[in-house]
């Protein structure tokens, strides 16, 4: 009993050791932001690596995201006469819930993948070294740029997810429910309020963040050569996945929890 | 060549390094004179690259002091570790080189992240050095996983060199090259420590390449220096460590450790 206690505790402590070393490497690398030099062309590039090359896999996710919901809402509403309200409940849907989240998702599978795998061969291969030999803080050149690349871009992805998936929505509706186009699109714009799209862009920001922290983090400390970045591309993923999910019900209580 | 002065250019003093349980530097004293050339030697897993990157500041030793210029360095904040590093260059094993960038990039990379140097006087510096490592101007708008072995290791040199740093590391720089393209980057070493004057430490196995960069050899074993002297000393060291292992001998007073899979 006292074994098993003490490996709950343990499991506990290491739990905290690994938040406490997280909230620190983030702490570091933001505080870089405070004082020159600045890298734009290094921002500018993560952000195009980040949002642009992102758009045609949250595109083609949104536009399905959005049919799919038209069509589930109203078989599952026609059972109580409410199909009026697949309009409403496409556009809150995406724009409140699944825009951010299945893009982040989408961007972490990508892109979180891809800043562990790149700044963890750096790493394994002596090159965040020879940045710092070279007088480049690594926080700063490697990890600073694509945290903000990820907060700034996620919630313009967003945007353009919300628009393409109550347009899916739209398609579905209009050419297979047989729904008035007129109709559906004052079902669209009547319930929408402000908040319900501000919250999700709340969210996309800080998916972002989360993202970028956990691909950077889980790079640079990857040790142990193709085995080592292959696993840290693995946590990196997994990671942001699970963070984006846990965030996302805080984000929704503080939001709409009331 | 400078001849060597009284005040130390790097003075390493009880350097104590632990992974774990194991202790890979165990009170390490070694110096280094401005503008000497000393090769460190020693089998492979003993610490040579610890003992650089903890004066480098990558590593951070549990006791001891590193004086660099008689300026202890050991525990300095980032921002002051950033300016004492433009002191030094650093030639990696495997390059290092940035995969992103072009060959001319990465040769300029510390004169236009870490001093603020114009791009364009950058890529002029940048080009000169290729040259000076016997790589022409095509080479430059390359990327580095288009050039072989031997041409990463001379660019890697040129990037060492860009900023005519005071001190240089080199960390294994013949490894991994044919005899001949081993003896053009030791040609390159030589003439870039002794018409420069650059202070340069290396760590190295090549026995060949030790004897023709060094002013000053050093063994180090089991976290220590255990013998040091002039180049040409080492043949009569009278030292069976440094005899076995510039003899490459199994038999001896090291022992390898080999564990049974």
């Amino acid at each position: 009993m006292v074994r098993f206690l003490a490996a709950i505790g343990a499991a506990f402590l290491g739990f905290l050791a690994a938040a406490g070393r997280l909230a620190i490497f983030a702490g570091l690398a933001l505080a870089t932001a405070l004082t020159p030099p600045f890298y734009f062309r290094a921002i500018l590039l993560e952000m195009v690596n980040i949002g642009y090359f992102s758009l045609p896999v949250v595109g083609l996710t949104a536009v399905f995201t959005g049919m799919v919901l038209a069509l589930q809402s109203y078989t599952g509403f026609s059972r109580f006469s409410a199909e009026g309200a697949v309009a409403t409940v496409v556009v809150l849907s995406v724009t409140r819930e699944l825009g951010p989240v299945i893009s982040a998702l989408m961007v972490a599978g990508r892109v979180g993948a891809a800043i562990a795998a790149e700044i963890g061969t750096m790493r394994v291969t002596d090159q965040i070294d020879a940045l710092t030999t070279l007088s480049t803080d690594p926080l700063r050149y490697l990890v600073l740029p694509r945290l903000l690349a990820g907060i700034i871009t996620l919630p313009v992805l967003v945007v353009i997810a919300d628009i393409i998936g109550v347009f899916g929505g739209y398609l579905v509706g209009i050419y297979r429910l047989g729904f008035n186009a007129q109709a559906y699109l004052n079902g669209t714009w009547q319930h929408l309020e402000t908040t319900d799209v501000v919250s999700g862009l709340v969210k996309a920001a800080v998916f972002g963040f989360i993202i970028a922290l956990m691909g950077c983090y889980h790079g640079y400390h990857s040790r142990g050569g193709a085995e080592g970045v292959g696993q840290a591309t693995t946590h990196a993923v997994v990671s942001a996945s699970i963070l984006i999910l846990v965030v996302d019900y805080l984000i929704t209580a503080a939001f709409f929890g009331r | 060549m400078t001849g060597p002065q009284s005040a130390p250019k790097i003075a390493v003093r009880g350097l104590r390094k632990l992974f774990g349980r194991k202790r890979v530097l165990d009170g390490l004293d070694i110096d280094c004179a401005s503008g000497e050339s000393v090769v460190i030697i020693g089998g492979s897993g003993t610490g040579k690259s610890v003992l650089i990157k903890c004066i480098l500041g990558l590593l951070h030793p549990e006791a001891g002091s590193v004086r660099i210029d008689g300026i202890e360095t050991v525990g300095l904040r980032r921002a002051a570790r950033e300016r004492f590093l433009q002191k030094f260059g650093m030639l990696f094993q495997g390059g290092a080189l940035f995969d992103s960038l072009t060959v001319w990039e990465n040769v300029a990379f510390g004169l236009v992240q870490g001093r603020g140097m114009e791009r364009r006087a950058a890529r002029e510096v940048a080009f000169a050095k290729l040259a000076a490592v016997g790589l022409g101007p095509e080479v430059g708008e390359l990327r580095p996983a288009e050039l072989s072995g031997g041409m990463q290791k001379r660019v890697a040199l040129a990037r060492a060199i860009a900023a005519e740093p005071e001190i240089i590391f080199f960390d294994e720089p013949t490894t991994g090259l044919d005899p001949i393209m081993a003896d053009v980057i030791n040609d390159l070493i030589v003439r870039c420590v002794r018409e420069v004057g650059t202070t340069a430490v290396s760590i190295t196995h090549d026995l060949v390449s030790a004897r023709k960069i060094a002013d000053r050899i050093a063994m180090l074993h089991h976290g220590r220096i255990i013998w040091e002297g002039p180049t040409a000393e080492i043949d009569r060291s009278g030292n069976p460590y440094v005899d076995q292992f510039i003899n490459g001998r199994a038999e001896g007073p090291i022992q390898m450790e080999i564990r049974a899979a």
